[in-house]
């Protein structure tokens, strides 16, 4: 289990302080899907790396009873000038990992052939997604963190995903950042909004985003 | 600890193939590049200056002030940007920010380190220089101002973090820190009021205990080992308290 506890998060801006989360509380037990609803802006991603720690929120506690992937998002946790071999490989170092059991798994998954060997910032959008999901795969979290790189995949990488995050690792928990209301509605059982830094869980995802529309407008 | 080992093992693997790729003599230049320095430098006094110095084969008192000072000066330089280059990285929970200054810092210290054993050997070998008279005195005069290098990393890449113009300033500041740092000088040349003051500089009693070592008791020298310790620990705190709160503040 995950718990987030009265998490607060303040930026320095050159007009004063910013407050970005405002006291969220949340708790994700194993096998749970959750979505992220939210405005652009609204702390999404923020929230998401400060459950992963990439990030220490400014007040409040986070408890991490499961693993954590890192937050697979558009930037960060990849090196560009290396190669996907070499991320895979410093990622396996990084999680005590021996790198020859995985790569198959990824080269499969990832279906970058021979970019497997060019370095990752020649890759397109969708090359570093499926990448940065084949990774964490193969590094088997307890509870996957996923900020929008879901929304720029394909019919058939969405098809891949869905095999093996939501049918082959169910027990897995996931937290899910997307503007796309369908990639919310079909991978998630609950979601939450973020809202002028506070956060308001629903049980149903029609809940969640009639909600998420009335306040967004 | 057993994580902490296997992160700073991946992070420096990983500076090893950023830094100098798969090709070519790749890793070589970990050391050439220090080497090549001092090489280049030593050339010049050797050239320039007489052959002998106050007694000191000019040879010998080059290759030891440059290489010392190339041990102190990577080894914090590089350190300096380490979180600025290296932010993405914290994307995983394991990498912290001192695996990041750290990992760069110990390539640094090794570089310098080969670089200047390599010199010493070939230059002894080959009748250029004399074999150290006190190897255990010079290694430790070594090894101290090696973890000055590394605290000092601390400090800067905490500092630079926080003040966007520190390396600025710190390119402007570094020439005089060098010229006081012992270089150029044996603190027995100065006049009195002189060794005082350059006293207070703590590269100055690591680079003294290097050539005291070096060149064994032909050469007067003034260095206060437990000076520098405490200067070391001081700042290895006070630089490790600056890098947690960098940690805390950090928006990879």
């Amino acid at each position: 289990m995950i718990k987030l506890e009265q998490i607060r998060k303040v930026y320095k801006t050159r007009g004063g302080y910013h407050t970005v989360l405002d006291g969220i509380d949340l708790t994700i037990n194993p096998g749970e899907k959750i979505g992220i609803l939210g405005a652009n802006g609204s702390g999404k991603s923020t929230l998401i790396r400060i459950l992963s720690g990439a990030e220490m929120p400014t007040d409040g506690q986070v408890h991490r009873g499961m693993s954590l992937s890192w937050p697979l998002a558009f930037g960060g946790a990849f090196q560009s000038h290396l190669t996907g071999l070499d991320n895979l490989k410093f990622i396996c170092r990084v999680y005590g990992l021996n790198y020859r059991d995985r790569r198959e798994y990824v080269e499969d998954f990832s279906e970058l052939g021979k970019y497997m060997r060019e370095p990752v910032k020649s890759y397109s959008s969708g090359m570093r997604a499926r990448l940065a999901f084949a990774i964490s795969m193969a590094v088997e979290f307890d509870c996957f963190l996923i900020d929008e790189i879901i929304s720029v995949g394909d019919a058939r990488f969405h098809a891949k995903c869905e095999n093996e995050l939501f049918v082959k690792r169910k027990d897995r928990a996931c937290v899910l950042v997307s503007h796309q209301a369908k990639n919310i509605r079909e991978y998630c059982t609950r979601a939450v909004v973020l809202k002028g830094g506070k956060l308001t869980c629903f049980d149903t995802i029609d809940s969640a985003y009639a909600y998420y529309k009335e306040v967004t407008g | 600890m057993a994580i902490q080992g296997r992160v700073l093992g991946a992070l420096l693997l990983r500076e090893v193939i950023t830094r100098y790729g798969r090709h070519n003599i790749g890793l070589l230049w970990l050391f050439l590049e220090p080497m090549l320095y001092t090489l280049v430098v030593t050339a010049i006094w050797y050239f320039v200056k007489l052959n002998m110095l106050n007694n000191i084969p000019i040879v010998a008192f080059a290759v030891t002030g440059f290489s010392a000072l190339a041990l102190w000066r990577n080894t914090s330089s590089r350190s300096m940007t380490a979180v600025i280059v290296n932010s993405s990285l914290t994307y995983h929970r394991n990498v912290q920010v001192l695996d990041l200054v750290l990992s760069r810092g110990l390539l640094e210290l090794v570089g310098a380190t080969v670089s200047f054993a390599l010199l010493t050997i070939v230059a002894c070998l080959t009748g250029v220089m004399e074999w150290p008279a006190d190897i255990i005195l010079l290694l430790q005069g070594w090894l101290l101002l090696g973890w000055f290098g590394m605290a000092l990393g601390f400090i800067m890449c905490a500092m630079s973090e926080r003040f966007e113009a520190f390396e600025r300033i710190w390119q402007a500041v570094q020439y005089p820190i060098q010229m006081a740092s012992g270089i150029f000088f044996m603190v027995d040349w100065l006049p009195t009021h002189a060794q005082e003051a350059v006293l207070w500089v703590p590269m100055v009693h690591g680079m003294e205990m290097i050539r005291h070592g070096y060149f064994g008791n032909a050469v007067a020298t003034y260095e206060s080992p437990m000076y520098l310790i405490v200067v070391n620990m001081v700042m290895t705190l006070v630089g490790l308290m600056m890098l947690e709160d960098t940690s805390r503040k950090l928006e990879p």
